[in-house]
């Protein structure tokens, strides 16, 4: 416990030390909120959809939780690259230790910048339909945050430089946001759409979070809750095998 | 305390550790010379569990290095090549997290660091960022890192590499005052025969993956009836150059990466 509780201190601390980290994974979001928010928040109310960034924030919460989880995995590479890794690598500790307490680090810091984002939208106008049921979006954040860490320590072991994982960004996690939902209703898309966003993960987070802020749910909570969690078990399992074959 | 028995590691066709054996005593002071490339950070890589062995068998401090990885991860302490700090944490707390992970008693975990950190004259630079460090305070501050759980062997890859005088000189002071008074196994590398001579009880000398020679610098010389080390030592490994950065390992990788991309 204290080799995965030091291993989790190190990724706060580092990130609460790099002011440059922070400000850059929250100027993303920031662009999609006010770019999308109101550029489209016009066309979104005239076709009698409502309000577009009551919509959208939770999908950009989960946006920011996502891309800040995945840049977990670049920080191995970092690590492989500055030689740390081999420090870790020859110490007696199990290596499932060691994922686990970095991808727990990892994915604090990742819903931390959620909140920071939740906290902005507030000040662009978001509210949520109780402030209660709000703090249960953190909760999702958290699995959807952990899961990613994950997945992201798996692919930062074997992948070994910055563009091979940049390229994992760009062919997989960038498609599977974009065709998640957190940007539009899935109510009025091609069938073809509808099905790829019902057999992605990062759409029931979404609408886990929606469902907490906004009191809709288009999956139904528990099948949400459901897809989460097997979510969550696939990649923390995926990490692991992955790890355990790391070499420095 | 140390003990190779006919290491071979094979990356794809090439051999870059060729049957190797050797042993270290207790509180003997080892040097591992060889030119760039002859399979020294290889050999230091399968001791240290960083690679594991094609074939042939390494004992540490009586553990199987493969197959009891944990005693005997905890058994050394190493000093790598290459940076291996957190440079966005202070050196307190790249001490502190070494501790932990190699499971230092929390009651004497802050005396252990603030002795040792005093010894490597790095305390007042404690709650400093690494990335701070000139190259020698960072080679300090290793050595420091790989005492602090009392390693029964220590293994130094070229750790004086970019060194001042006064730093090697403290440096090797204290690498002899561990294995003589402490009883520590030391195995180093270097590339500066005069370090060898002066420090190592024995010499061993690989090239091209082969142990060529293994004894005393007097030895050395007397076999190959030269008169210092430097000459014993070309005459051994020859005067061609190699080329540097010859990392076996990663050259493989390289080649694996082009081969999955055709």
């Amino acid at each position: 416990m204290r080799v995965m509780f030091i291993l989790w201190l190190r990724q706060i601390k580092r990130y609460f030390r790099s002011r440059s980290r922070i400000v850059g994974a929250i100027g993303q979001p920031l662009l999609f909120l006010l770019a999308l928010g109101y550029g489209l928040g016009s066309i979104y109310k005239s076709a009698g959809q409502g309000n577009y960034l009551q919509f959208l924030v939770p999908g950009i919460m989960a946006q920011t939780v996502l891309f800040s989880s995945m840049f977990y995995g670049a920080m191995i590479i970092f690590d492989r690259q500055f030689g740390f890794l081999k420090e870790t690598l020859v110490a007696p500790v199990g290596r499932l230790k060691i994922m686990l307490g970095g991808a727990l680090g990892g994915a604090t810091t990742s819903v931390m910048q959620g909140i920071l984002v939740f906290i902005i939208s507030l000040a662009l106008g978001f509210r949520p339909h109780s402030w209660l049921m709000a703090i249960i979006a953190i909760g999702f954040m958290a699995a959807l945050a952990v899961a990613i860490t994950s997945f992201s320590s798996g692919i930062g072991s074997f992948v070994q430089d910055m563009q091979g994982f940049q390229a994992i960004n760009q062919f997989l996690v960038f498609p599977l946001y974009f065709l998640s939902g957190a940007l539009y209703p899935l109510t009025h898309v091609p069938v073809w759409l509808r099905i790829i966003a019902e057999a992605n993960p990062i759409s029931y987070t979404v609408d886990a979070m929606r469902w907490s802020m906004l009191g809709v749910s288009r999956f139904g909570i528990w099948h949400d809750c459901i897809a989460l969690l097997l979510t969550l078990v696939v990649l923390i399992a995926f990490g692991a095998m992955r790890f355990r074959h790391i070499e420095a | 305390m140390i003990e190779v028995n006919h290491l071979t590691k094979q990356f794809g066709k090439f051999t870059a550790v060729n049957d190797i054996s050797f042993s270290v005593n207790k509180g003997e002071l080892f040097a591992l010379l060889g030119p760039n490339g002859a399979g020294k950070s290889t050999t230091i890589k399968m001791l240290t569990t960083l690679l594991k062995p094609t074939s042939g068998e390494l004992f540490l401090n009586g553990y199987n290095v493969v197959k009891q990885q944990d005693s005997a991860r905890k058994s050394f302490g190493i000093v790598f090549q290459d940076p291996s700090l957190d440079n966005d944490l202070t050196a307190y707390e790249n001490m502190e997290l070494h501790a932990v992970m190699y499971g230092v008693e929390p009651a004497s975990m802050k005396n252990r660091i603030k002795e040792l950190l005093e010894l490597v004259e790095l305390w007042d630079r404690r709650a400093n960022l690494v990335k701070t460090f000139s190259g020698g305070m960072k080679r300090r501050l290793e050595i420091a890192r790989g005492l602090l759980h009392h390693p029964k062997v220590l293994f130094l890859d070229e750790p004086t590499l970019g060194l001042d005088t006064q730093t090697r000189n403290l440096l090797w002071n204290y690498i002899g005052h561990l294995a003589h008074e402490k009883e520590m196994t030391i195995l180093f590398t270097t590339h500066y025969l005069e370090e060898a001579e002066a420090n190592a009880s024995r010499i061993a000398i690989i090239d091209h993956g082969k142990l060529l020679t293994i004894g005393s610098a007097a030895k050395l010389k007397q076999d190959t009836h030269t008169k210092t080390l430097e000459q014993a030592y070309l005459k051994l490994t020859g005067k061609e150059l190699r080329d540097e950065e010859v990392d076996p390992h990663e050259a493989w990788r390289a080649r694996q990466r082009s081969r999955n991309m055709r």
